[in-house]
């Protein structure tokens, strides 16, 4: 027999043909996971890595900062496993999350807009460290586990779905786990593996998840040895291409979804024949069906 | 005199103030004047076009202001006006 959390992960690789015709761009539809993103992957091994520890036991409260889809995964993985889930987000974070994450029974701690996800990062921190005997704290953005997941299978089912074909891995970045734990697998397959790390082109943007590095707290897993090159991607350029992915692939994703594939379909035009850039569509876009930017 | 709150990712373009006073009677006039104030600011608030980039979100009074006149939202002597970027198309601060 199953539970949730073995639902997790074994995601198709999907070919965009209109958008990118005469390339090959392929992307991992993570939004059929089972809580409908890509956190899934490292909310579950951190879980898992918690209890294999005996940090985690089910009299104590997962807590942690998010923006978002971490945690709606730790909220439907602490439901499944027994555990209380405690998280700290900024209070503009969309009202869609907020229901979910309340629905599956987690409790949320609104933290100061102005402040972004360090603000909600510093108060779980806080939390954590005032009561260690109440609370278990997965800290997404210094967790090894974060990046093992996709070391251990996000990376390794893209190199499976290619046949070992895969040449470029590109991604925006926000704890940077599937960054760092996909494109280690990557080059330990094959060293010529390119991993291009994508960035929001101003501190100050709407692509929600993702981190603007030199700005902000720079997460203790985020490995700067591992890209090959670093590019920037505007809002409006993810919101333009979100809403293409929806209109002309049929694919409902979210924003920083838009933002790796316009990343993807640039680099793809720069690159020679044969060459093949995977990238992450990271979760589903009815979690954005309060924003504007559909134009509908 | 009104106050206009600056995030965190921001305060690197207005000399690390958080709160910033000035004229202003909108919103509008608001945004503008703290442009003209702190140069380095206007492309991360502005698009090429001129126009204020559409995940900029402005709060009056805890409303944004997106459900109120827009840029023609008038401001009192003394109300703050709060500048906070969308997350995940969130709209309530």
């Amino acid at each position: 027999m199953m539970n949730i959390l073995d639902m997790v992960g074994h995601t198709p690789l999907l070919k965009l043909d209109k958008i990118a015709p005469e390339h090959n761009v392929l992307a991992k539809a993570e939004f059929v996971n089972p809580s409908g993103s890509v956190k899934d992957r490292a909310a579950r091994s951190m879980l898992l890595d918690g209890l294999a520890r005996g940090r985690l036991t089910r009299d104590k409260i997962i807590v942690d900062a998010t923006s978002g889809n971490t945690g709606i995964a730790y909220a439907m993985m602490g439901a499944s496993l027994g555990c209380g889930v405690q998280l700290y987000m900024p209070a503009n974070v969309s009202p869609e999350r907020k229901s979910l994450i309340r629905s599956y029974g987690a409790a949320i701690v609104e933290t100061d807009p102005l402040e972004s996800s360090d603000g909600a990062f510093l108060a779980a921190r806080a939390a954590a460290e005032t009561r260690p005997d109440l609370y278990f704290y997965p800290d997404q953005y210094n967790n090894p586990a974060n990046p093992q997941a996709h070391y251990d299978t996000t990376g390794l089912e893209i190199w499976e779905q290619t046949g070992g074909a895969v040449t470029h891995f590109i991604s925006l970045m926000g704890t940077s786990g599937t960054f760092v734990g996909t494109a280690r697998r990557l080059k330990d397959f094959k060293r010529a593996i390119r991993a291009v790390a994508v960035q929001p082109d101003s501190p100050f943007h709407g692509l929600e998840g993702t981190k603007h590095l030199a700005s902000t707290l720079v997460p203790g897993i985020y490995d700067p040895n591992l890209a090959d090159e670093v590019v920037t991607v505007s809002t409006e350029e993810a919101y333009a291409m979100t809403r293409r992915l929806a209109r002309e692939e049929g694919l409902l994703v979210g924003i920083s979804s838009g933002g790796n594939v316009a990343a993807a379909l640039r680099l793809a035009r720069t690159l020679p024949a044969g060459s093949l850039v995977a990238t992450i569509l990271c979760d589903s876009g009815s979690r954005y069906l309060s924003d504007s930017f559909w134009g509908v | 005199m009104i106050t206009v709150l600056i995030p965190t990712a921001l305060r690197s373009f207005t000399e690390r103030q958080g709160a910033v006073q000035l004229e202003a009677g909108t919103v509008g006039q608001a945004v503008a004047a703290l442009a003209e104030n702190y140069p380095d600011l206007k492309q991360h608030l502005y698009d090429d076009q001129g126009q204020l980039r559409s995940f900029v979100n402005l709060f009056v009074g805890g409303r944004n202001v997106k459900t109120l006149e827009g840029l023609a939202t008038p401001l009192a002597e003394g109300e703050t006006l709060t500048l906070v970027p969308a997350i995940a198309g969130g709209r309530d601060a």
